[in-house]
């Protein structure tokens, strides 16, 4: 074993030039676009490359997840955590299959992930053969980009290609299928780095007069409101748009996947837009007379009923990706750059200001929603635990310096609710997709490129259940991640639905669930269940001291419902505060 | 209000693109009324020409989304006026139904088709115009019996001045211009 590494190393580093199967160059390529983890599943048509990777354990630490699903969300979580591509492999057939939702959930949310998937041999690609499915096919409308390798010589190119694509512009997951025969063969292998592709053009010139017109815009509006999106955190923005944010005193809301653009304990945070944003963001959100978007796209959560949407508003569209601009919403002024240079331009055009009035209107909606709903929700003194005090229990004991990662539901709105957020917060949720299943494999992901910093997941039962054999995962790398289950016992998001617009008819919602204590301890990970509040921060303590992974089992209030809430079809100004 | 829209497009000649573009057009209920593929003036660029009918507002959405692709160079959307378009149609007759009167006369002298092919059975008949005239024909022919008839997608060049070797062109400087390569993700 160790001769062998010893013996990749030195041939790496002697001769650039040297033969070498078409496994290795793809290793070998992944190492010189700085990939150093790997998440994956093995199986036939991909053997070749798994082989070769115990030559190279070195330098590529490979995470076999218990499912492609997992390898697929940890590939995209240690994207989210690193800033850098996250890699993924998967075998032919149902190797490849497997990987679907989890490339589709890094596709809407623009995170840069490269999946290679394994292909059968080359003469044998159509014809139906044993483990052959189509995967680019099934993989074209959720990648940005996909390709098939059939030919040792062609693997460097790809590989340079997926990662330029993958992380450029608006990043996106890309797929390299690679032919079993493409594995074995021999290649010179040289690497060269790809920076131009001349139908993809990701760095677009600002057009200056637009920038312009802008700071004229929010130099004369009495009531702006920025929201900020993930592209905030994509390019790297969250320093301009907190200089932009104080030197105009102008407001600023984010979305699910934008939390962590902002800090919260500023001043001029309004809160979290959308169907369970915060009341003030939503209901000022159409009083505004100037709304500047940045790196987000007006997904239909956000934005309620279009057609009651920012009625008095002026609306500056700052995205890198033009195919978002005007197609939910109708924009004022478009400006098609990247978050960060299109901010850095605009800053010292923008007059300083204060709008003391307008910041006022916030803070009286907040001092409503607060007494209404976050007062009882996170400091309740009777009854059962509710999710927003497990949440601010964590908030308050991690103080903002935290990996935050949530599964999909009711706890994942109370995460983005009373989590407080902060430059020191990074957050791992699935938007665009909603994808149950994610919390998980996300979390070990995250953990995986984040090490020393407390990686805390946030999961409901159901979810849970529907990826639960990562903990297997978990087990064999020791990783640190501490999975707080918040178990309702219901699919909480569902039944909150039903009991609102289905006359509380609860169909098949209820879930009887397993002893989720002793599931961990069969995997021999520490384990947890809460019932009582008194209990509850001095467990979340010593959770968070826990060394190796734990599982904390939190019983939640049965039937409690995420608010205040955007019903489906309202207007974002008709907000339901509260319910029952 | 929907309308008919030509769609142009320059690609790169790889795999996968055209169905990446339908796809588009698909997720939308855009149907593509016809469609021709063929390389262009500029080497190892394929030209794609298709018409579509629908709004204002949709066809600009879906033309942002295709030129999105990372194969895809460019995107032009024009209505009727914009270019100039032809078809090209063949249509096999019965020979005793075209030989009859002054028929095949009229064929190349008023409607400009030409003659492809002659037998005792059937005779081929090559017509290319706008859409209107060839569906015209078909309906002078039908009476002689159409025992065939096959139309081609529209081909188009618009009158607009800028020619895509300018836009290539143009790229290629945007590109050298930079600085460096930034990293947008980091
Ligand atoms: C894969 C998948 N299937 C179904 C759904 C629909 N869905 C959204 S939330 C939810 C309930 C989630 O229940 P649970 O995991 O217990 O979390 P809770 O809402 O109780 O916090 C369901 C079924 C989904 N988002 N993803």
């Amino acid at each position: 074993m160790k001769e062998k590494t010893t013996t990749a190393a030195e041939q790496d580093m002697n001769n650039h030039e040297a033969e070498v199967t078409g496994a290795e160059a793809l290793l070998k390529s992944l190492i010189e676009e700085g990939v150093d983890t790997i998440f994956g599943y093995p199986g036939g048509a991909i053997m070749p490359v798994y082989d070769k990777l115990l030559d190279y354990g070195d330098r590529l630490r490979h995470i076999l997840t218990r499912h492609e699903q997992g390898a697929a969300h940890a590939a995209q979580a240690y994207a989210m955590v690193t800033g850098r591509p996250g890699v993924c492999f998967a075998t032919s057939g149902p190797g490849a299959t497997n990987l679907v939702t989890g490339i589709a959930n890094a596709f809407l949310d623009s995170v840069p992930v490269v999946f290679i998937t394994a292909q059968v041999t080359s003469v044998l690609i159509g014809t139906d053969a044993f483990q052959e499915t189509d995967i680019l096919g099934i993989s074209m409308p959720v990648t940005k980009w996909n390709a098939q390798v059939k030919k040792a010589a062609d693997i460097p190119d790809a590989i340079a290609r997926a990662f330029y694509i993958a992380r450029s512009g608006r990043p996106g997951p890309v797929l390299v299928d690679i032919s079993k025969d493409a594995q074995v063969e021999n290649l010179r292998y040289s690497y060269r780095k790809c920076t131009y592709i001349r139908s993809y053009n990701p760095v677009i010139p600002l057009h200056m007069r637009d920038i312009e017109s802008a700071a004229v815009m929010i130099n004369h509006a009495e009531k702006p409101l920025i929201l900020a999106g993930h592209g905030v955190i994509l390019s790297g923005a969250a320093e301009e748009l907190k200089a932009l944010a104080e030197k105009g005193g102008i407001p600023v809301a984010v979305t699910l996947l934008g939390l962590p653009s902002f800090p919260q304990k500023h001043r001029l945070f309004a809160g979290m837009l959308g169907m369970h944003g915060n009341y003030a963001s939503n209901m000022l959100t159409n009083q505004a007379d100037l709304i500047i978007a940045v790196g987000m796209r007006f997904d239909d959560r956000v934005t309620g009923n279009l057609k009651k949407y920012a009625p008095d508003a002026r609306i500056i569209h700052i995205e890198i990706d033009k195919a978002e601009i005007n197609k939910n919403v109708r924009v004022d002024l478009e400006i098609n750059n990247d978050a960060r240079e299109a901010l850095k331009a605009l800053l010292p055009l923008v007059r300083e200001k204060s709008l003391e009035k307008w910041i006022r209107e916030f803070r009286i909606l907040d001092r409503v929603e607060y007494e209404k709903v976050i007062r009882p929700e996170t400091e309740p003194d009777e009854g059962d635990i509710r999710m927003g005090e497990v949440v601010k229990t964590v908030s308050d004991l991690t103080d903002g310096d935290a990996v935050i990662v949530t599964d999909v539901g009711q706890h994942q709105m109370a995460v983005a609710r009373y989590y407080r957020f902060s430059e020191k917060s990074t957050l791992v949720t699935s938007g665009g997709m909603g994808t149950m299943g994610f919390g998980l494999p996300a979390s070990l992901g995250a953990a995986s490129g984040s090490p020393g910093k407390p990686v805390v997941a946030f999961i409901g039962d159901g979810g849970f259940q529907m990826t639960l054999q990562e903990l297997g995962t978990i087990m064999q790398y020791q990783i640190p991640v501490k999975i707080l289950l918040l178990n309702n016992n219901f699919l909480g998001m569902v039944r909150q639905w039903q009991e609102m617009f289905f006359n509380g008819r609860y169909a098949s919602t209820e879930m009887a669930n397993p002893d989720f204590v002793v599931l961990a301890g069969a995997y021999g990970i520490n384990a947890r269940r809460v019932t009582r509040r008194e209990e509850l921060g001095q467990a979340v303590g010593a959770m968070l001291a826990a060394k190796g992974p734990f599982l904390m089992e939190v019983a939640i209030s049965r039937e409690a419902n995420i608010l205040p809430m955007v019903e489906p079809g309202a207007s974002v100004s008709e907000v339901t505060l509260t319910y029952r | 209000m929907k309308q008919e829209y030509t769609i142009s497009l320059f690609t790169e000649d790889h795999i996968g693109i055209l169905s990446r573009i339908t796809l588009i057009l698909t997720r939308r209920q855009i149907n593509i009324e016809s469609i021709t593929a063929s390389e262009s003036a500029v080497k190892g660029v394929q030209m794609l020409t298709m018409v579509v009918t629908t709004t204002p507002d949709m066809v600009n959405k879906v033309a942002r989304q295709i030129e999105k692709l990372v194969d895809v160079i460019k995107v032009f959307v024009h209505t009727s006026p914009e270019i100039i378009c032809q078809e090209i149609a063949l249509f096999k007759v019965t020979s005793r139904g075209l030989m009859s009167g002054s028929m095949i006369g009229d064929l190349v002298r008023k409607h400009h088709a030409r003659i492809l092919e002659v037998t005792p059975e059937y005779i081929v008949v090559e017509k290319s115009g706008n859409k209107a005239e060839i569906t015209d024909l078909l309906a002078i022919l039908e009476p002689c019996g159409v025992l065939q008839f096959v139309r081609s997608g529209r081909i188009a060049v618009t009158r607009q001045v800028k020619e895509l070797n300018a836009y290539l062109k143009e790229m290629e400087e945007a590109e050298r211009g930079r600085p460096e390569k930034l990293e947008v993700y980091n």
